[in-house]
């Protein structure tokens, strides 16, 4: 019986398995390489900090591992699924379904209150019904500590409680790989290492895989391990 | 959509100006409808009451009543074509007349119609002086038991009853026998001379089974060419300023529309515009272009149709407003309808124009931006 759940462990396909990508972007009748030979690996379950200077090249890898953007070479697997080739409706179809992104400024609907921003998520893909998505919509609340301002327009939330949030939003799809792009550099120290403290309680206890992007050191504490980025260049 | 119908309901405010200006659009829209119909009606309706689905004119009139002649050797010949089944002549003289109360200048225009087939809403020809008057003309003291002098031989004609709607040139109508017509034509317009059994035109009633144009053009052959037949409808649009006022005020309708479609694809470029960012994180999220193409049409559609809403009931408070027979103003409900149409299409066709910039929106743009 142990044999088979080990066995079944090995067979979960990693979260993300990027080889070789390189992405250009056309500069006039110049060139920008944003990112070469990017190898990255992430086990179903793994949070890894991407670290790097402005610049260097940590939001074009996340878009590229999203589905936001292709990569000019290489190949991206999310979750076992070769988008490398993916046009714009198979990658909108993926984004709606297997990832979630945090973005950087917290881009909630300002007219929808906290909860049906989660549930746009699933009016956007209709992956379930309406009573299970509520459910659903309702138990992130609860555990990102926002019960009582689920009928709350973000006008009417904190920083700190808007990225609590987004970072729902990002889960409401149940995604294999959650993107957070700068995740705390609109809080301050303090709210900043509570989101981290939450968002790594929430990938563990789902047992989702996610990549943080930072230029802070002090987040590495919070993941599994860190990936260094320099001018497009990964080193371990 | 579930999103755009949202940001209706929780935003109205930022919608107020475009649906305020759109309701003055469609307003006018409704307005200019409104009174085309009612100059329409107003020179036409007696025509077209007419119960025969083609007017004979003789070919030298242009299609004029005053100037055609139908003399009782070519209505028998009309009457013997194939596909007729009733012929019964017409004729009207626009004479100004005397109504006892009123003062000596104040005369009543009024259009005097000699006829044998009654067209819709007027009795059989009443008797030898007698006429049916329209009841526009109750206004200026014409009512049952009134005798009225009409031109300026003051031919006496006693007013039996009252009829509705039924106008001609702009002027409240008198319907009477073929004889009363003839004697009040020849006794005030010399010129006019029509003699007995003379009428200007024939209203020829068609075999249902026939085709109206078909017969129209067999009479006109049977004739050799001396009568110039046509449908009722264009009989009705042949009638003096009739298809200038409609292509003038067609014209004038369609830059109205055409200003509604500036309006909804300004205020949805420049919305479309601001929205960029929330469109990019919805793309992010898995959004296609499609449905946040069919939110702004939702919402132009929406707004359009509130706008055409208020503007129908302000033409229609108008119409109540409106005392009858001041103003020539008819609201119609195919009017409204066609006006509703209308707004509708130039409220797709103008939300159109966003369509490129809501393609064009990189979901990647999203991510990252520190905006
Ligand atoms: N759309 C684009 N067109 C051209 N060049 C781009 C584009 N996006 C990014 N770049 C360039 O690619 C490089 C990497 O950019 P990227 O946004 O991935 O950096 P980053 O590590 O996220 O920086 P930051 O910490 O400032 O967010 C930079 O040199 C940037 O100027
Ligand atoms: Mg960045």
């Amino acid at each position: 019986m142990t044999t088979t759940a080990s066995s079944h462990r090995q067979i979960a396909p990693p979260a993300l398995e990027m080889t070789n990508v390189r992405k250009v972007y056309p500069m006039g009748d110049d060139e920008v390489v944003a990112l070469d030979h990017a190898t990255l690996t992430l086990g179903s379950d793994e949070i890894v900090a991407l670290l790097g200077p402005s610049g260097s090249g940590k939001t074009t890898l996340c878009s590229i591992a999203g589905g936001l953007l292709t990569p000019t070479a290489g190949s991206v697997v999310v979750g076992g699924q070769d988008i490398t080739a993916y046009n714009t409706k198979r990658l909108a179809k993926f984004r709606q379904e297997t990832v979630g992104f945090v973005f950087q400024s917290v881009n909630l609907v300002p007219f929808l209150t906290a909860r049906e921003n989660l549930l746009v998520v699933n009016e956007l893909g209709r992956r379930t019904g309406k009573q299970q998505a509520r459910s659903r919509a309702d138990q992130l609340l609860e555990e990102l500590g926002l019960s009582d301002r689920r009928d709350n327009l973000p006008s009417q939330l904190s920083g700190g409680q808007r990225q609590r949030v987004a970072i729902g939003r990002a889960l409401m799809n149940e995604p294999e790989l959650v993107l957070f792009d700068e995740p705390t550099s609109a809080l301050d120290t303090h709210l900043g290492e509570q989101v981290m403290q939450l968002i790594r309680s929430e990938m563990k206890s789902r047992g989702t895989a996610a990549v943080v992007v930072t230029h802070d050191e002090r987040i590495v504490h919070y993941t599994d391990r860190t990936v260094r980025i320099t001018d497009g260049v990964l080193h371990a | 959509m579930r999103i755009a119908w949202r940001e209706l309901r929780r935003r109205p405010s930022r919608f107020v100006t475009a649906t305020a200006i759109l309701t003055l659009l469609a307003t006018l829209l409704m307005l200019l409808g409104g009174l085309l119909d009612g100059l329409i009606d107003g020179a036409t309706s007696a025509v077209a009451a007419q119960r025969g689905g083609i007017i004979v004119f003789s070919s030298t009139s242009e299609k004029s009543f005053p100037r055609s002649r139908i003399s009782p050797s070519l209505r028998a010949t009309v009457a013997q074509v194939p596909g007729v089944v009733d012929v019964g002549g017409i004729g009207v003289a626009q004479l100004g007349a005397r109504v006892p109360g009123n003062g000596p200048r104040d005369l009543a225009d009024v259009a005097l119609f000699g006829y044998e087939l009654a067209p819709r809403g007027v009795p059989a020809p009443p008797g030898p002086g007698e006429a049916y008057a329209d009841r526009s003309l109750e206004r200026k003291g014409i009512h049952p038991g009134v005798t009225i002098e009409v031109g300026p031989a003051r031919t006496p004609i006693r007013i039996v009853g009252m009829v509705d709607g039924l106008s001609y040139s702009d002027q409240g109508t008198l319907w009477s026998s073929p004889d009363t017509w003839r004697n009040a034509t020849n006794a005030n317009l010399p010129e006019a001379g029509v003699g007995p059994g003379v009428f200007q035109a024939l209203v020829v009633r068609v075999d249902p089974g026939a085709d109206p144009a078909a017969v129209a053009r067999r009479i006109d052959g049977r004739t050799g060419g001396a009568t110039e037949s046509l449908s009722l409808g264009a009989a009705v649009n042949a009638l003096p300023g009739v298809s200038q006022q409609r292509s003038t005020f067609n014209q004038i309708i369609g830059v109205t529309i055409v200003i509604a479609v500036v309006v909804v694809a300004l205020f949805f470029a420049l919305l479309t515009v601001e929205r960029a960012g929330l469109y990019a994180v919805l793309k992010a999220l898995g959004a296609t272009s499609q449905t946040l193409f069919g939110g702004v049409v939702l919402q132009g559609v929406v707004v359009t149709a509130l706008a055409t809403a208020v503007g129908t009931v302000i033409a229609l408070a108008i119409d109540i407003a409106i005392p009858p027979g001041s103003i020539p103003y008819t609201l119609l409900p195919s009017r409204v309808l066609t006006s509703a149409l209308a707004l509708l299409l130039a409220a797709v066709f103008g939300c159109v124009f966003s369509l490129r910039r809501v393609l064009r929106i990189d979901p990647a743009s999203a991510i990252g931006t520190g905006q």
